[in-house]
């Protein structure tokens, strides 16, 4: 049984205008392994995320026919169960710290709350547990991060922050939402290989959502490829070069590189057949 | 040379809580040719434009172009001859004015006729459809607010495009759509550009020299060719280009 | 004729300015029409709109009518649906009547001090420095004052009347929304749309009139929606005091006021015109609210 199976996953906002459907019937499966949602914006691969940790809310409405999680029905299951599940065992990780730690709290305050609150630790072990998890993701300093305030932090030592947090309930599943995208190109790859060891380490399973179809490929066992709202293409990550859908291929050779031509970069001819 | 930059230091508030954002830059870039300039977040290329167009606050060094240094507050004869593309299509369109209203505001600022001409025209230049003249920004997508953007720079026919990270906030199909149209304007208009982007292929792709930027200053000055054949010398540009070599394969 | 045809209005592609303008604002009412409790306000507005506007077709008897006879009459007597005063005329004509004076009240202050305010405002937060810091220090000096007491000290140097109450309100109501507006212009003042404008050699005039201003009237709206509540209270307090509207004005504070001393046994006289207060009062608030979840969204541009 795998982790995650979802089946012809629904999404669509109410507006004053008429519904807007985000994701349009896509079925996929997750189990401890890499997966790759990749897909420009209005693909629906970030609402897709969120719809798996029932994170949408009105006027959004998901609908699937199937959406389970460890054998659990995550669309029956109340707010509260759901509660339990979101950050325990399905954890999410957002693009830009920035905006996704808590301001006004210290660092240290921000990773020991759900500890502190949910499994009722004491403060010193969480402390203590916090710390471990900091070097975890190569924090060395660990004391001294605890004490300080999201602003002081750079970017990608943010992130490491955000993905330790994350990861102290030792969940099962990972969504990352564009973990990367954010960061400075030189720090994108030290927190990809620290993220991977960990989802290797703990076999977990990772769902990385991006716009980056290369970066995803050295990464990822698997790639799902969105357009808008439903999969074109799946395939292992190996084989991407051997891409049979034309989106896929055009995102493939849409991207200038060092060295390349300097004519006209291959535009991406959208054909209105691929959005059925 | 058109643009000079000479010994180009901006600094940002007093005291103790002043930060460098740069620090002694010089590079020069000659007319027609397109000139790049590489770093992370933090490494000053963005204040080097503002400071450029008069919003950022010098307090070293000078700017010249065409020889002559620039006064403190810039003239309307400035804005006729350089321009910039921002960043991000979302931030640099005002909410709250149609496409028309925003490409028609440089014709009316320096009282330039032909209203209704050239907005269609400017539009048609940048692949716009001119259907959507009087739409607002949050009814265009990523890419045709960026094109508005584009068209809004050349409305005074400048010869200098100021370029900030003009493709990163856009998809990767939808960059390579105006990275071709800006090469191509480039080319019709014999323009001088000076971009700005975080991307090392995308400042490959479209300059013919680069300087790599970092902590305020410039670390290495390099050519195209240079570049692709791993001429690059500090350590920073050489770790720049390895990070950015995923993007090649 | 396809003005106002559903279609056209929301056209993806509009031919004018003003074809996209209509659209936007249709497109923002069925937005507001959503809410169920923004349409109740809206409803209650409209109808002191129209009561004011057809206030001698719809009231029965003349507001100032006097009837000794009848006087002190319970609501549903002889004619009289609420009830008459204690000079026998007609409390529900004297609302229907009275109604026109609050939106008089309404509109003068609305069109004087949000407009002050706007301007005072846009230009502190624009220009920053010496002309914030003086037009900051001038706008808490009136913010500081109570309102009521400055009415009481025009009222004293001018004499009584609608007017002079209404110039007192305006003058101490403004500082808010410079307050709303400077807060407005500081968060727009650095974006990358006003430095593009800025770049194309427009003046500080230009900037602020039709860039940073358009970002501020929403905030501005909503305020002037949730301020009205207080606005006829105050002018209400004002006729309550005998500040204000002057016998025989059949303004609502004033009705309560003269109806205070019947409260216990001919307590309709009082209560009235305080269900009028009340359900204006509530309809302003309910108005506001819905406005700016039609508004606030849009105006962060997304």
């Amino acid at each position: 049984m795998s982790l995650l199976e979802v089946e012809n996953l629904r999404v669509a906002f109410d507006t004053e205008s008429g519904p807007v459907e985000a994701v349009r019937g896509i079925s996929f499966g997750v189990d401890r392994e890499r997966v790759a949602i990749v897909g420009e914006s209005g693909s629906g691969k970030s609402v897709t995320g969120r719809s798996i940790l029932r994170l949408v809310r009105p006027p959004g409405r998901v609908e699937a026919d199937t959406m389970r999680f460890d054998g659990q029905d995550l669309l029956a299951l109340s707010e509260r169960r759901m509660r339990a599940i979101r950050g325990q065992r399905i954890a999410m990780v957002m693009q830009d710290p920035k905006f996704a730690l808590n301001p006004v709290m210290t660092i240290g305050d921000q990773m020991t709350e759900g500890l502190r609150h949910r499994e009722r630790m004491g403060r010193r072990k969480a402390t203590a547990k916090a710390i471990d998890m900091l070097a975890a993701v190569q924090i060395r300093d660990g004391a001294r991060v605890m004490r300080a305030y999201p602003h002081e932090m750079s970017g990608g030592m943010g992130q490491r922050v955000m993905i330790a947090m994350m990861l102290i309930p030792d969940p099962d599943l990972l969504i990352a939402d564009e973990p990367t995208s954010a960061l400075d190109v030189t720090v994108q790859a030290e927190v990809l290989a620290i993220l991977d060891d960990l989802v290797k380490e703990r076999g977990m399973g990772l769902i990385f959502i991006s716009h980056d179809l290369r970066l995803v490929s050295r990464f990822c066992d698997r790639v799902l490829v969105m357009y808008l709202g439903q999969i074109v293409e799946r395939l292992d990550a190996r084989d991407l070069d051997a891409a049979q859908h034309p989106y896929t291929r055009g995102l493939l050779n849409c991207l200038p590189s060092i060295g390349g031509e300097r004519g006209a970069l291959p535009v991406l001819q959208r054909e209105a057949s691929w959005a059925e | 040379m058109l643009i000079e930059i000479d010994d180009l230091s901006v600094t940002f508030g007093k005291g103790r809580d002043a930060v460098q954002a740069v620090r002694g830059v010089s590079f020069a870039v000659p007319a027609r040719e397109s000139y790049g300039i590489v770093g992370e977040s933090g490494s000053g290329k963005s204040t080097i434009l503002r400071a450029i167009c008069g919003m950022a606050p010098v307090t070293g060094g000078a700017i010249r172009i065409d020889g002559q240094v620039l006064p403190k507050r810039r003239s309307l004869a400035f804005s006729r001859r350089i321009q910039m593309v921002f960043q991000d299509p979302y931030a640099s369109l005002h909410p709250k004015r149609s496409v028309d209203a925003t490409l028609a505001e440089p014709l009316a600022i320096h009282r330039m006729a032909g209203r209704d001409e050239r907005v269609v025209r400017a539009m048609q230049d940048v692949g716009l459809d001119p259907r959507f003249r009087f739409r607002f920004p949050h009814q265009l997508s990523g890419g045709q607010r960026q094109r508005v953007v584009i068209a809004r720079a050349l409305m005074l026919e400048p010869e200098i495009l100021l370029l900030d990270e003009p493709t990163s906030a856009l998809d990767a199909s939808v960059q390579a759509e105006v990275l071709n149209l800006l090469s191509r304007l480039r080319e019709e208009r014999a323009l001088t550009y000076l971009m700005v982007s975080h991307d090392l292929a995308v400042i490959d792709h479209m300059c013919d020299r680069l300087a790599v930027m970092k902590d305020g200053r410039v670390v290495e000055e390099l050519d195209r060719a240079a570049l692709a054949g791993g001429g690059a010398r500090e350590p920073y540009t050489q770790a720049l280009f390895k990070a950015s070599e995923h993007e090649t394969t | 004729m396809n003005v106002l045809r559903r279609e056209w209005l929301l056209d993806p592609n509009p031919a004018s300015r003003a074809q996209a303008r209509a659209g936007q604002f249709y497109l923002g009412w069925l937005r507001l029409i959503r809410n169920p409790l923004a349409v109740i306000g809206l409803v209650i507005i409209a109808l002191l709109i129209v009561m004011a506007v057809f206030a001698p077709v719809i009231a029965p008897y003349d507001p100032i009518a006097q009837n000794l006879q009848g006087r002190l009459q319970p609501p549903l007597t002889g004619g009289h649906l609420l009830g008459t005063d204690e000079f026998g005329r007609d409390i529900f004509s004297r609302i229907v009547y009275g109604s026109r004076v609050t939106l008089y009240i309404v509109l003068l202050v609305t069109l004087t001090a949000p407009v002050f305010g706007l301007v005072v405002g846009t230009v502190a937060g624009y220009f920053g420095g010496w002309v914030d810091t003086v037009l900051m220090r001038l706008t808490d000096i009136f913010l500081a004052f109570p309102r009521l007491i400055l009415a009481l000290a025009f009222v004293a140097a001018l004499g009584p009347g609608i007017g002079n109450a209404i110039l007192a309100i305006a003058l101490t109501a403004w500082p808010p929304y410079a307050r709303v507006a400077r807060a407005e212009t500081l968060t727009v003042r650095n974006s990358d749309y006003i430095a593009a404008v800025q770049l194309q050699g427009a003046g500080a005039g230009r900037i602020l009139a039709r860039h940073i201003a358009p970002m501020c009237v929403p905030s501005v709206i909503i305020r002037v929606t949730l301020d009205m509540a207080g606005i006829i209270l105050t002018a209400a307090g004002l006729g309550f005091l005998g500040l204000g509207a002057q016998p025989p004005m059949p303004e609502w504070g004033l009705m309560i006021s003269t109806g205070r001393k019947f409260m216990f046994d001919q307590w309709w006289v009082a209560a009235m015109p305080g269900l009028a207060i009340f359900i204006v009062s509530l309809g302003f608030n309910l108005l506001g609210d819905g406005l700016r979840d039609v508004l606030d969204p849009r105006s962060s541009g997304r």
